[in-house]
């Protein structure tokens, strides 16, 4: 064959081959786009891991990745539990928070009444707080139609303020301390010249397990089947016979019990008290939008980088201290999606029509 | 049967049947009440009057149990869920299936749609229309149902692939004896395969007879065949 092209046909070839051939440049340029843009964040991060390094030495450098790791994996915690609601949903569960702190307490409580260990008491504490949220999905949520998101963020919000009463009501305003969660209260040991509580690691493997098995649940299940079905299309599920209702208040069951899980591993480190969600509930919805809000992966992954980023920025940086911490970490959630406005992992919503 | 959206009645009350074994068509102009039928079966729409299916009363129930008495609906605009991969919209479409052949039957309609099986892994929002068509009544078929019902199957799709599409519709009906009722503008692809047809207009049946006579009906062919 020459290499002129001869008939009609073949000059079509040509033109075809060479959309085809422009088309994938436009693809290289963006797996560019992303490799540069991953470069430049790690030009940064070792940059500024070198300036601290040589401000304030490696210990305290590396005591403030670990604190951060251990705020940073709460945060996942309870960005696993707001990014399950919204799969179900398609709104962010504002009571998510007052969730956890009613499970929390309710550890406390099984944990003084029965007097058994804490890591046991926070178990039954997340089994009962999945069936209550069976519950109040039955009750408050199910008479909506679910594709109604106003009326549903308005439940949540109402749900924010009754439980935060109610905790008020039932174990007042005062400080509680929570019972330990883990063996080994107050020991700990040395890695690269910090000091690590035994309890903390306990916290990251707890939250990573946690992680692991819910992703386990919705891939492999038929119950996480449906779930999955029902958060991509709700009309489309119905059509396949999947009962949105019960499947929306599984959703809501195994949020409750991370949330659970979530509330009681802040409460190890803090006072157990009605209000002791909310600063948490900032940094994890941060966690959450910065994943992306739909991905599992992407609200552990964020929630790490929104701990790691209020300890690094609240630490380093005096003008910042602990008390303007969430405005850094606020603004990097900014910056983020401006760059990217789906989040770090989320699903564009991308339609063929 | 009448259907209603809301404070508007689309379907003045219409009456039709399908045999077992059979494929009825219903024809009908943009917004003459097509896929508000289709709806009014699977009681996605408030209905009055009654729908039959092998004796029993669907209107009133609710959609995922009218799934489970076997009918299974394939949407206009596919309805394929995007965010699963192929293989997961399959299982999703037998979700109402308690028996152990479920993996059979996905390579059941794997091997009647080769190009699914390629793309298996694949998310359903990355295929393309034909494709997704295709995955839309595998998924169907997923459920075994004993009625399939079917919203433009063509719209959107080239012309080889609409094809395509009815020639393994017309296999499902002749080698299963699967039931089909399908709404189509597309008149002359949907002739071909049907036994019967309706014609719709302003939600109500104004003619209905066997396939090959409304083809030659000088209405049908002026209104719907062009010619």
């Amino acid at each position: 064959m020459s290499s002129e092209p001869e008939t009609e046909s073949d000059t079509a070839i040509a033109s075809l081959n060479r959309n085809v051939s422009s088309g994938m440049r436009g693809l290289v340029k963006v797996g560019d786009y992303r490799r540069v843009s991953l470069a430049i964040g790690l030009v940064l991060l070792v940059g500024f891991s070198i300036w601290a390094i040589n401000n304030g030495g490696s210990e305290l450098f590396f005591q403030r990745v670990f604190d951060g790791l251990g705020n940073g994996f709460i945060y996942s915690a309870m960005a696993i539990a707001l990014v399950l609601i919204f799969k179900a949903t398609g709104v962010v569960n504002f009571a998510q928070g007052e969730m956890a702190m009613m499970g929390a307490f309710t550890a406390y409580a099984i944990a003084n009444a029965f007097d058994i260990p804490g890591a046991l008491a926070v178990l039954i504490a997340m089994f009962l707080s999945a069936i209550v949220a069976a519950g109040i999905e039955r009750v408050l949520l199910r008479p909506f139609d679910p594709s109604n998101h106003l009326a549903i963020v308005i439940v949540t919000l109402s749900l924010f303020l009754i439980l935060n009463a109610l905790a008020g009501v039932i174990w007042a305003f005062d400080g509680r301390a929570m019972p330990s969660l883990f063996p080994g209260r107050n020991k700990t040991f040395t890695l690269l010249g910090a000091e690590i509580e035994y309890a903390d690691l306990f916290t990251w493997i707890t939250v990573l397990l946690a992680a692991f098995l819910v992703t386990l649940l919705l891939n492999k299940t038929k119950i996480g089947l449906a779930f999955r079905a029902v958060s991509s299309s709700l009309e489309s599920s119905q059509l396949l016979g999947i009962r949105i209702g019960r499947t929306l208040q599984f959703g809501w069951a195994l949020a409750a019990a991370m949330g659970t899980l979530a509330g009681s591993l802040v409460a190890r480190t803090t006072l157990l008290e009605p209000n002791f969600m909310g600063r948490v509930l900032i940094y994890s919805f941060a966690a959450a939008t910065l994943g992306g809000l739909d991905s599992l992966g992407g609200a552990v992954v964020a929630g790490i980088i929104i701990g790691l980023v209020q300890t690094m920025g609240g630490g380093y940086v005096d003008a910042i201290g602990s008390e303007l911490a969430p405005a850094v970490a606020l603004g990097v959630i900014a910056l983020i999606l401006v760059i990217k406005p789906s989040g770090l992992f989320g699903s564009k919503r991308i339609e063929r029509v | 049967m009448t259907a209603r959206y809301g404070a508007i009645q689309v379907l003045q009350g219409i009456e039709f049947a399908v045999e077992r074994g059979e494929v009825v068509v219903v024809l009908g102009a943009n917004g003459a009440g097509k896929t508000t039928t289709l709806r009014a079966i699977c009681q996605m729409i408030s209905t009055g009057g009654s729908i039959m299916f092998e004796g029993k009363e669907l209107s009133g129930q609710a959609t995922s149990e009218i799934v489970r008495a076997g009918i299974a609906h394939v949407p206009q605009g596919r309805g394929t869920l995007n965010d699963l991969s192929v293989e997961d919209n399959l299982l999703a479409g037998a979700y109402v299936r308690k028996d152990k052949e479920v993996g059979a039957d996905i390579e059941r309609w794997f091997s009647m749609f080769p190009r699914l099986r390629e793309r298996r892994t694949q998310g359903a929002g990355s295929l393309s229309g034909g494709e997704q068509q295709m995955l839309a009544v595998a998924r169907a078929l997923m459920s075994r149902p004993k009625l399939l019902l079917l919203d433009e199957p063509s719209l959107g799709l080239a012309p080889l692939i609409v094809q395509d599409i009815f020639r393994v519709f017309g296999e499902l009906n002749a080698d299963q004896g699967m039931t089909m009722l399908v709404v189509e503008q597309n008149a002359n692809v949907a002739l071909d395969l049907a036994d019967r047809a309706y014609v719709l207009e302003a939600g109500e049946m104004v003619l209905s007879g066997k396939a090959d006579e409304l083809r030659h009906d000088d209405a049908v062919r002026k209104a719907y065949l062009g010619y």
